[in-house]
């Protein structure tokens, strides 16, 4: 009996450490895809957004044509927009913050033209401008939404794989942290309105 | 053996420790009701005449259309954004069926005189976000600062009940009670097959055996018809919220805000 014990210590620790590393890795496999799922909706809902600017572009300028410079912010800014894409398995910090940014120049850029459709009283009565408004405002918060699941799901991700020990079996399996979508910089302040 | 423990028991401390860390977060939406219903006046604005007719109008909606309309009168959401609360709240309660993600939420929050429609992904389409604020500007802004909060909500929600009219229909509890009798039909038949063999092997088989098997159909049957009447009692509707509670919808930021 004696001699077997260390086999059966060997086995038992063999047989442990197989299934605490299998359920560690199928659980942060699941955890991954899930944030990555909800990243697509992030990103559709940003696509929403640029889709909706040509129209709401081509209604301001019925009134306010001449305000060519915040009208060319805009589509410059959608344009660069639209440009980045990020795969969702390549969800790097580097590429998200470079998505951000743009997305954050649009963001910026359309504040400013609902900051000058202000001074028009005939472009803020018109129908479609009013739709276009809510659509865009509902957009945002969809926008909102999709963000704060995806944190979400990266949390539940990073919680998983950073505590001990996940932490060292993350490390041999090689699952790496992912990145969270950080609240725009100066957005903590209420934008400037100047009359 | 020390040394053996101290790992598990830190795991599972700060398995313990993730999971607070997780509801906190969800903290401050109201947690599901135990009853699932059309309406929750908790800033007390209807009287109860009016809560009972206002209730009624959408559990008969959702009898008719599967589609639930729910009206939350908080007093207070804190320093929430009214959209995204309204969003979350109605994702995280369910509303509307699975799969049809036909729900709708009217959200009222009393001390910031605030008002949120939130649309579930299957009726985005329809109750869009530019209707959702002109139900909003149009039917609930005017009433409510008349303080007649009955009227702003009962025109709101017939609004929306029309916006979405011959969209959706009560199938899927027929849907349902097909199904599981298909799947009913194939474990007679896999169990009529079983009986035959069986007798066949028996080459004839006593008398006894043959009247134990039948009484074993026989109970199969007998008690698939009692699961069925079972089934048809709890699609039938007591008058206490929904018929099968929040569906389990999705929402996703659809709708439109407004104040008044």
């Amino acid at each position: 009996m004696k001699k077997w014990l260390p086999f059966i210590t060997i086995a038992v620790i063999v047989v442990w450490t197989y299934g605490s590393i299998k359920g560690f890795n199928n659980t942060a496999v699941v955890y991954e895809e899930d944030a990555k799922t909800t990243w697509s909706n992030v990103e559709s809902s940003y696509q929403r957004r640029t889709d909706l600017i040509p129209n709401l572009v081509a209604t301001v300028k019925g009134y306010a044509a001449h305000e060519s410079e915040t009208l060319e912010a805009v589509i410059k800014a959608r344009a660069a927009a639209t440009s980045m894409k990020i795969d969702t398995g390549n969800l790097s910090p580097e590429k998200m913050a470079q998505f951000q940014k743009a997305q954050q120049g649009l963001s910026g850029a359309l504040g400013r033209l609902m900051v000058v459709a202000e001074r028009y009283p005939d472009l803020k009565a018109n129908t479609n401008f009013l739709e276009l408004q809510s659509q865009l405002e509902g957009t945002e918060n969809r926008i909102n939404v999709a963000r704060n699941r995806f944190n979400n799901g990266v949390n539940a991700y990073n919680k998983h794989i950073k505590i001990f020990p996940n932490s060292v079996f993350a490390g041999w399996l090689g699952f790496e942290e992912m990145a969270r979508y950080q609240a725009a910089e100066g957005s903590e302040k209420a934008p400037e309105v100047k009359f | 053996m020390k040394a053996h423990c101290t790992p598990s028991v830190l795991r599972l401390f700060l398995f313990l420790l993730c999971v607070s860390f997780a509801t906190r977060a969800q903290e401050d939406l109201l947690p599901v009701p135990k009853v699932h219903t059309s309406l929750y006046d908790q800033a007390a604005f209807l009287s109860k005449g009016e809560h009972f007719a206002l209730e009624q109008k959408l559990l008969r909606y959702q009898d008719s259309t599967s589609t639930q309309i729910v009206v939350v009168t908080v007093t207070s959401i804190g320093s929430n954004d009214i959209s995204m609360y309204g969003a979350e709240l109605a994702q995280k309660w369910g509303i509307g069926q699975k799969g049809k993600d036909n729900g709708v939420l009217l959200l009222v929050a009393k001390n910031e005189r605030k008002i949120n429609i939130s649309t579930g992904y299957g009726v985005e389409h329809l109750l869009t976000d530019a209707l959702s604020r002109r139900i909003i500007e149009t039917l609930i802004k005017p009433q409510f600062k008349l303080q007649n909060y009955y009227a702003g909500l009962d025109q709101a929600t017939t609004a929306i009940i029309q916006v979405l009219s011959g969209e959706f229909d009560a199938a899927p509890k027929a849907k349902r009670t097909k199904n599981n009798s298909k799947i009913k039909a194939l474990f007679i038949l896999v169990v009529l097959v079983f009986f035959l063999l069986f007798r066949n092997k028996k080459g004839g088989g006593g008398n006894g055996s043959r009247s134990h098997s039948s009484d074993l159909l026989t109970a199969l049957l007998l008690s698939n018809m009692g699961s069925r009447r079972g089934f048809g009692g709890s699609a039938g509707f007591g008058g206490g919220g929904f018929g099968g509670g929040f569906g389990g919808g999705s929402f996703g930021g659809g709708g439109a805000s407004g104040g008044w």
